[in-house]
């Protein structure tokens, strides 16, 4: 009993904290360091001549693009859709491959893992809202086995498969991998799997699971008898994630949002930017130039300011 | 810098979005308490453990009507020897639990889990008055 | 020392090495690396440990408290620069940009990944400035500053250009140029910086050009093409210089007046700037567009920089327009007018020929000449005759900056399909944003380190090999004079049989000129018949 209140009420709180003030950290210590410089990465044609057809989405020049341009970066990773890959073949040829799986993996994941959050609401809300049934009934579709099997659940775990089998597999890929990376995929892996074994082997007390929940969100948690080991391993997993998180490289979540060569106008010389730290520098000014070259500037014929 | 207002306005939709349900559950008075069943009246023992039916009970229910349908045997022997006929409507709901609203309903729509179940059963309570 | 053969060098190994990336240790290899700035370079713009050393001596004679200064450095940047903070935070190592890189591609080093370029200042960052880093160390990524560290900075963030390509294909838009530009000055400031930057750099904070030119100089090589010019076109045209109450003035690289190709782009400027009149002058203090302070630090880009508008101010001009470089339309796009404006005692540029407002620089009030030629051709005010650059078979190469930074695409291709008949564009993943970089910007394009510069321009080269190859291309047009200086000797090297020439060159080739005389030859002097008959 102990233990289990231990895994069932102490850790989930603390890492919640921890998750809610150490990501909260980490935004504001990012907005704390000016952009002192406007530098988006321009990506198609800038806005120039009226009659040249300039890139809305790839070189933004208003409030609007720039944000159409975030919304396809974090909605739909615009960028890591380029992907190409590079080979070099006798003669010596270059050629650049499509390579799109690494785009597909982490879309196919990403977005698995935010359809799966949003169904755990029914797990936190009473009466459950009608938007998380609907998503429940478009991702069991299929009504394949009982209880019906999630497509999320599936394409999560191949895609994190994926993304881990890549790092082990492609020789570049694990030179530059460090173990954190590892760790990131492996609590992701563990939380994915421990529920979808619990769903659909071990089973598990969905009601005793919702009361635990709502106990936890109403603050007045109790640590629940019979829910099983695997429901334990689960919430533990996600704890020790969400905990994670803001001193992970996972807080690429938020930070996506601050990259100052996306996140930025292409409207430099239109709009002056301004840097909060600009400070005078010592420079060499006309008038000393004109002073050392004197003799030479007259003797070319070039007019002088001062005699 | 004039973006830390919207980058603070980001973050605070951010945080109220994930404290989402503390604070709506508090806000609707929502307690853990479960919701409330219609039990049985004189049954004291269902076809298997409560544990098992609490957990697995669609499989249950799945394996019996492979059974009838596919097989015909449209009886079932429980772990102490009592032969029950396999009916949804017939046996659970009408022997024991008597309604499926104050009972199937009342766990399944608690959370959120639907069934289909009742696209092919009639509801025996809702079935009385018609045709049939 | 003699340079490997294309045959050697293109033997790429791309299998990373069983050795842990986390070893600082790098050998300084010949033509590999550039030499070490000189003292008086150094002491001329009054930098930090000026001293004689050279980078593969044992001893780099760092300052004792050395340490203790880049980590402050690190300390000052985290808190100034917003990309540099998220950018060491933010990286998930997806690999993405690994084989986007050209030092990668070309050496098959994996340190050349820009992820892992970025790793070297991570780690280091990790261990000092993150609590994961702290406490678990080389397990979280971390590990300790030390002078091999140094060094292992020195020798890669001298072998990234700062050409940006990597940037468009990462998920967050992580820009190895920031990390390089953040690791330039940390090493700065400890005094380990590369001649080929800091004398041009001395050079311009002293005559106000990088190559040294003294006034005297710049009226010589002005007067020079004027009078060449007049040879070739029976033309004789004006070019003035501090010339106080012109309309516009006319910012060059140092390198149109005293290199070739370059000069043939010079030649192109004073006939067009003739043909229409405009009322322009040259200043011979601001005789320098282009800027080596981006490629040491943001202080010194701001102190070459500032000349620009102050003499604008200083002559009365109303605006500004500048000829083709690539890294100096960097500064002037997305630097200049935050560090030395605004320019409010300028006007918002209007062509005087066409009476277009060049509204998208209505701030900085600086046109880039491509812009402006495209807008003359539009309105059909040049008279071109294209033939005349028939005997070219023409490719376009994005320059990295005008590209990446500001989105100059379109206009120099509609310049060039107006004034050229023979246009074909290289591979789509290799040219506008995709654009690969010439494998010597950014201050490596010297000869020591030629080795390096083969390499990393091998997938540039390589892609004009195709177009060579499938349409006879013999000429690459580009804007920037880096290009123009560092592309001849590299495609000589891996793509012989194609030259090298500014956009304006050919512009000057293809304008009819009122009462010229026959053109007998092109901008170069070669015969433009018998080329002809050559090319037929």
């Amino acid at each position: 009993m102990e233990l289990t209140s231990l895994i069932a009420v102490a850790i989930p709180y603390a890492a919640i904290a921890i998750f809610l003030i150490g990501f909260s950290y980490r935004i504001v210590r990012w907005s704390l360091s000016p952009v002192p410089f406007r530098i988006p990465t321009v990506c198609g044609q800038q806005k120039s001549l009226p009659w040249i057809k300039a890139g809305y989405l790839e070189s933004p020049w208003t409030r609007m693009g720039v944000v159409a341009r975030m919304a396809l970066e974090i909605l739909l990773f615009r960028s890591l859709f380029r992907n190409t890959r590079a080979e070099l073949r006798q003669g010596p040829k270059l050629s650049y491959l499509e390579s799109k799986f690494l785009w597909l993996g982490a879309l196919a994941f990403h977005w698995s893992f935010l359809v799966i959050l949003l169904r755990h609401l029914r797990f936190f809300l009473e009466p459950v809202p009608a938007f998380v049934g609907a998503i429940e009934a478009a991702d069991g579709f299929f009504q394949v086995s009982l209880p019906v099997l999630y497509l999320t659940d599936v394409v999560i775990l191949v895609a994190l498969g994926y993304l881990l089998a890549r790092r082990i597999w492609n020789a570049q890929a694990r030179y530059i991998s460090l173990p954190s990376d590892y760790l990131a995929l492996a609590l992701l892996i563990g939380l994915a799997g421990t529920g979808v074994i619990m769903r659909y082997f071990t089973r598990v007390d969905v009601i005793a699971a919702k009361q635990f929940a709502l106990g936890l969100a109403t603050f007045s948690p109790v640590a629940p008898e019979n829910l099983g080991v695997m429901f334990y391993a689960h919430l533990f997993t996600l704890s020790a994630l969400i905990a994670y998180l803001p001193f992970s490289k996972l807080v690429h979540m938020g930070g996506v949002f601050l990259s100052p060569t996306r996140n930025l106008a292409n409207d430099n010389r239109a709009r002056r930017h301004v840097n909060p730290w600009n400070y005078p520098v010592k420079v060499h000014t006309y008038q000393e130039w004109e002073d050392e070259f004197r003799e030479k500037i007259a003797a070319a014929g070039l007019p002088l300011e001062r005699q | 810098m004039r973006d830390r207002g919207w980058i603070y306005s980001g973050l605070g939709l951010f945080l109220i979005l994930v404290t989402y349900p503390f604070w709506q559950n508090l806000r609707a008075g929502v307690t853990s308490k479960g919701p409330d069943l219609r039990r049985p009246a004189e049954a004291k023992q269902c076809v298997m453990p409560v544990s098992y039916m609490r957990t697995s009970h669609m499989d249950l229910l799945a394996s019996w009507r492979e059974n009838a349908v596919r097989d015909g045997v449209r009886t079932f022997q429980s772990a102490d020897g009592q032969t029950y006929n396999v009916s949804l409507s017939g046996t659970c709901i009408t022997q024991c639990h008597a309604s499926k609203e104050e009972f199937c309903d009342r766990c399944h729509n608690y959370a959120s889990v639907s069934n289909y179940c009742w696209d092919c059963h009639v509801d025996p309570r809702q079935a009385h008055g018609s045709a049939r | 020392m003699s340079n490997p053969k294309p045959e050697q060098l293109v033997q790429i190994d791309y299998r990373p090495p069983s050795r842990d990336w986390m070893n600082p240790a790098v050998e300084f290899r010949r033509g590999t690396f550039c030499y070490s700035a000189a003292a008086k370079n150094l002491e001329y713009l009054n930098l930090p440990n000026p001293r004689e050393w050279q980078p593969f001596d044992k001893d780099w004679k760092l300052p004792p408290d050395w340490k203790r200064i880049v980590l402050e450095g690190m300390r000052d940047r985290l808190r100034k620069f917003r990309s540099f903070r998220l950018f060491m935070d933010i990286c998930v190592r997806c690999g993405a940009c690994a084989d986007k890189c050209h030092f990668y591609i070309g050496s098959g080093d994996p340190k050349n990944m820009p992820v892992l370029r970025a790793e070297l200042l991570r780690s280091v960052y990790r261990r000092y400035f993150t609590l994961a880093g702290r406490l678990f160390g080389k397990l979280a990524g971390a590990r300790d500053l030390t002078e091999d560290v140094v060094k292992e900075w020195f020798y890669y963030f001298y072998q990234c250009t700062e050409c940006r390509r990597c940037s468009v294909f990462c998920p967050y838009g992580i820009d190895t140029a920031e990390i390089t530009m953040i690791g330039r000055e940390l090493l700065n400031l400890i005094g380990c910086n590369i001649n080929w930057v800091l004398e041009p750099a001395a050079n311009c904070f002293r005559t106000g050009n990088h190559l040294g030119v003294q006034p005297h100089g710049f009226k010589d090589s002005i007067d020079f093409a004027v009078d060449e010019l007049e040879e070739i076109t029976g033309v004789r045209v004006e070019a003035p210089i501090n010339r106080k109450g012109a309309e516009i003035l006319f910012i060059v690289p140092s390198a149109d007046y005293f290199g070739t190709p370059h000069y043939y782009s010079l030649l192109g400027y004073l006939m067009l700037f003739h043909e229409i009149g405009l009322d322009y002058t040259f200043s011979a203090f601001a005789s320098e567009g282009g800027n080596f302070g981006l490629f040491n630090s943001h202080e010194m880009i701001k102190r070459l920089n500032a000349k620009i508008y102050a003499e604008a101010k200083r002559l009365g001009v109303k605006w500004i327009v500048g000829a083709e470089c690539g890294h100096m339309w960097r500064v002037l796009h997305q630097y200049m007018d935050t560090m030395n404006g605004p320019a409010d005692f300028l006007e918002v540029p209007v062509s005087p020929v066409t009476g277009t407002r060049f509204d998208h620089a209505r701030s900085t009030k600086m046109v880039h000449l491509c812009e402006f030629t495209a807008d003359l051709i539009k309105h059909g005010k040049l008279k071109l005759d294209p033939s005349r650059n028939n005997h070219w078979n023409v490719t376009f190469h994005d320059s990295c900056n005008p590209s990446r930074a500001m989105g100059l695409l379109e206009e120099p291709r509609y310049i060039l399909r107006n004034v050229c008949n023979h246009f074909h564009e290289m591979p789509e993943n290799t040219i506008r944003e995709q654009t690969f970089c010439c494998g010597s910007g950014s201050g490596l394009g010297t000869d020591e380190n030629f080795e390096m510069r083969m390499r990393g321009g091998l997938p540039r080269a390589n892609a004009v090999r195709y177009v060579r190859d499938k349409y006879g291309v013999n000429l690459l047009a580009c804007i920037c004079a880096i290009d123009k200086a560092t592309l001849p000797p590299l495609l000589e090297y891996w793509t012989p049989g194609v030259e090298v020439a500014g956009v304006h060159e050919l512009v000057g080739n293809a304008l009819v000129m009122r009462g010229e005389a026959e053109r007998k030859t092109d901008l170069r002097g070669q015969p433009l018949e018998l080329q002809e008959a050559v090319h037929a």
